[in-house]
């Protein structure tokens, strides 16, 4: 194992087990699971030998779900039951969701985050997605014969952050430990850049079901780069149905149709939209419920017609995108396409002749994103030499806090590699003051409103002073998964108060909790069951690291008496680890960790100064 | 423990193990970025234990946060000058000289009319010509900091950056604007 890369070549530690590790595409509107088997990735299929899980879920009134294609079968009888397109809501309040009325959802407004009301309750978004990770995590588990030790779960390059929180929170809550959230281009040229061992700056041209992002990557020496990211998150192949089914409408003069018949025609309308992919004329016919027969003829140039537009729309991300990465259309090598929707052939047609060059499409669209979220998750898990490559993301969108004037101040610039922290002084403008609100917002736009709202929250106790004379520090922290957190500190007169945002759109932890206790499948004994494995999990990975790590510095970075204090805490963790206290094994966990900082910050800069190849300051011309 | 690692003090040219001047060679500084974030990256440490993950974002964050200094001219421009404790005014000190006030206005003024225009081909020429501009300036800084250690005039010279960068946003939100 190559225990932070600074093992010399040759010195390598003792083979470990396997760790099973996935990759998974959690679409708009399928689903998909992924692992690397003998150093290959794969799609893993269900038993009927079906690759992709429709991202489908139908509430019962006992309680229980349908997931995927059980659930996609029913969805035109019991529309109001059956979520589709889940990923469209998640941290979304109903405002930001465009189209609502095509949508047969019983929608109900909750501060933050929208939820659907269900013959089987309220149910959040969060909720709804985690019910596609419990099925995709136990057909791992059940091809891969073992409990995962984490996945890598991909999120459109343009998520916000709140997006992006509620996509991890829905992980936590399929009982998935989320190695990184990566960002689906970035996946697929992983896929493609290993493939095809391509070097040079690459476009991604991601159309899935619902969202559109184009990024721009550079891939050189193994390194992943993203010089951009942008897009829209509320366009996708899902629009080009409904366009059709709008079309049917008009075509055949109806109105007002209920909910299950708009379910019927908007999956004839897929249906069609397939179908003339490879034909260029296609028949639309169903039974609608007053009786009425649809049988419509469609043909290619028809369609390519009436969804011109929504092909332009994804020209102005892609313009945005290469103005960012401050590049032209020439300097692109290559362009990947990704997404089911790639596959329309007026789609593949705009983009070529955007780019001047035949996009490429060797790999299946719909699962590239899963297969290089397997081949992340492998090297995450710690399965090979990590020095094969290294990815450096950045965050899509800018991140800042609201000003006099209801006026955005920027924090952290959009595309800032991450992880990222910036810190600024403000101060207070009133004689006395003892408090400050604090408006976390995300968003290119100038005005506050015209941005999105990630949290609020009040600094207290500052102490009295005059206008102007207080220190507050805001420290924004964007780690590798892209998220956010914020702190506050009153610095002035060395009195200090910290505060930690309060998500307004991500969950808590409590919330969290309640969910797990709310959902049938976890009774209480099940949960004290899930939690001791975990941390037998995360105990046995953190004994194995630091006995490695000891092994390979432990003499060199520590005295006698350090040694023997980690010593220590190793047999405490191994002690209780034959118990069945899982509260004892996380005390221990927590212990030895305190135990090695001071090594690890050792360590760490032992690797810093190899990277340099020991270079001092002086043995270069200057 | 909270220790703060050697590497916490060092400055950004340090950390690099680059000489502490203006003039820079862009290759290397990308080279070594490189190498570090392999060492330090959250990626390579997300299987280990909190501790060693807790200490890699940090480092990770400083090496990026460094490295964004340093490659930016501007920045690495103002990041010189306070190491050398050259405070440089740019909230405080807005007294441009007349020529160069005039030449922003005739700036902005091309910038509006060819945004009015809606006239792209145009605001890609004057983002060029910008682009032209702010080489030359840093020609100059190079020359002001390493040569002649002049870091008065320097500082001049980093506030007359920052009215350029200003403009260079405004031609980009109308070429944004115009895309809508």
């Amino acid at each position: 194992m190559a225990l932070l890369q600074i093992s010399e070549p040759g010195l390598s530690t003792a083979p470990h087990e396997h760790r099973l590790a996935v990759g998974i595409d959690l679409g708009t509107t399928n689903s998909l699971v992924a692992t690397v088997r003998n150093g290959i990735s794969v799609v893993l299929n269900d038993e009927n030998g079906r690759a992709l899980l429709p991202s489908v879920v139908r509430y019962l009134a006992d309680g229980s779900t349908r997931v995927g294609e059980a659930a996609q079968a029913v969805q035109s009888e019991d529309p109001v039951n059956t979520i589709i397109s889940v990923k469209r809501f998640m941290g979304r309040g109903l405002s930001d969701i465009g189209v609502v009325n095509g949508l047969p959802y019983r929608f109900v407004d909750a501060p933050g985050m929208v939820q659907l009301r269900t013959v089987a309750g309220v149910k959040s978004p969060v909720e709804v997605s985690a019910e596609i990770l419990k099925v995709l995590r136990t057909r791992a588990e059940e091809a891969l014969g073992g409990s995962l030790v984490g996945a890598v779960i991909t999120v459109p390059a343009y998520f916000d952050d709140a997006q992006r929180q509620a996509t991890k929170d829905a992980a936590r809550l399929a009982g998935l430990n989320v190695l990184r959230l990566l960002n689906e281009p970035t996946a697929a040229a992983i896929a493609y850049g290993l493939d095809n061992a391509a070097e040079g700056v690459y476009a991604v041209y991601d159309l899935g079901g619902g969202t559109f992002d184009i990024s721009i990557l550079k891939l050189s020496k193994g390194v992943f780069e993203v010089l951009a990211a942008n897009g829209n998150s509320a366009l996708g192949g899902d629009d080009f149905d409904h366009r059709i089914y709008c079309w049917l409408l008009e075509k055949n003069n109806l109105s007002a149709l209920g909910a299950s018949d708009t379910r019927l025609l908007l999956t004839r309308a897929r249906a069609a939209k397939e179908e003339l992919t490879e034909h260029a004329e296609t028949r639309v016919t169903a039974n609608l419920c007053s009786g009425e027969a649809i049988d419509t003829a469609l043909t290619q140039q028809d369609f390519h017609d009436m969804s011109q537009n929504l092909v332009e729309r994804t020209l102005q991300p892609m313009r945005r995108a290469l103005r960012d990465a401050k590049l032209a259309v020439t300097d692109i090598k290559g362009v990947v396409m990704v997404g089911g929707a790639t596959r329309m052939p007026q789609v593949q047609r705009a983009v070529a002749e955007f780019f001047g060059q035949t996009p490429l499409t060797n790999l299946d669209p719909d699962k590239v994103v899963a297969l290089g979220a397997a081949i992340q998750a492998n090297v995450l898990a710690g399965n090979r030499g990590g020095d094969d490559w290294l990815l450096l993301d950045v965050i899509p969108l800018s991140l800042g806090i609201e000003t006099m004037g209801g006026l955005t101040e920027k924090i952290i610039p959009r595309n800032s590699t991450i992880p990222t922290a910036r810190a600024q002084d403000f101060t207070t403008f009133k004689d006395g003051q003892t408090a400050m609100s604090i408006h976390v917002v995300q968003g290119e736009r100038e005005l506050v409103a015209d941005c999105r709202s990630l949290a609020k929250f009040d600094l207290r106790g500052i102490p009295p002073m005059v206008a102007g004379s207080a220190r507050i520090r805001i420290t924004f922290q964007v780690d590798a998964d892209g998220l956010l957190n914020v702190t506050a500190r009153e610095l002035g007169s060395g009195v200090e108060a910290a505060i930690t945002v309060k998500p307004s759109y991500g969950l808590s932890d409590g919330e969290i909790t309640r969910m797990l206790q709310d959902s049938s499948q976890h009774a209480q004994g099940d949960m004290q069951l899930r939690a001791l494995r975990e941390h037998q999990v995360e105990a046995r990975q953190l004994l194995e690291a630091v006995q490695n790590a000891l092994a390979q510095d432990g003499a060199a970075l520590l005295d006698q008496a350090e040694q023997a204090h980690i010593r220590a805490s190793m047999d405490e963790l191994r002690t209780v680890l034959q118990t069945d206290d899982h509260h004892a094994i996380k005390r221990a966990i927590t212990q030895l960790n305190d135990a090695t900082v001071a090594f690890a910050q050792a360590r760490m800069d032992k690797s810093v100064s190899r990277a340099l190849g020991g270079r001092k300051l002086t043995d270069l011309e200057v | 423990m909270q220790a703060v690692a050697p590497g916490f003090q060092q400055d950004f040219f340090q950390l690099f193990c680059l000489p502490t001047s203006y003039r820079l060679d862009n290759a290397l500084l990308d080279q070594y970025y490189r190498a570090l974030q392999e060492q330090v990256h959250p990626d390579k440490f997300s299987h280990l234990s909190e501790a060693e993950r807790r200490i890699s974002m940090q480092w990770s964050t400083r090496v990026n946060e460094a490295y964004q200094t340093l490659s930016n001219p501007t920045k690495r421009a103002r990041y010189l000058l306070s190491l050398h404790g050259v405070d440089i005014q740019e909230e405080s000190n807005t007294a441009m000289p007349a020529d160069f006030l005039m030449k922003q206005m005739e700036w902005r003024e091309a910038i509006e009319e060819a945004r009015q225009a809606r006239d792209v081909a145009e605001l890609d020429k004057l983002e060029s010509r910008l682009q032209h501009e702010l080489r030359g300036l840093e020609a100059q800084l190079a020359d002001r900091i390493d040569d002649r250690q002049d870091y008065a005039a320097a500082a001049g010279d980093v506030r007359k950056l920052k009215f350029l960068e200003k403009l260079a946003e405004e031609i980009a939100s109308a070429l944004d604007a115009l895309d809508s």
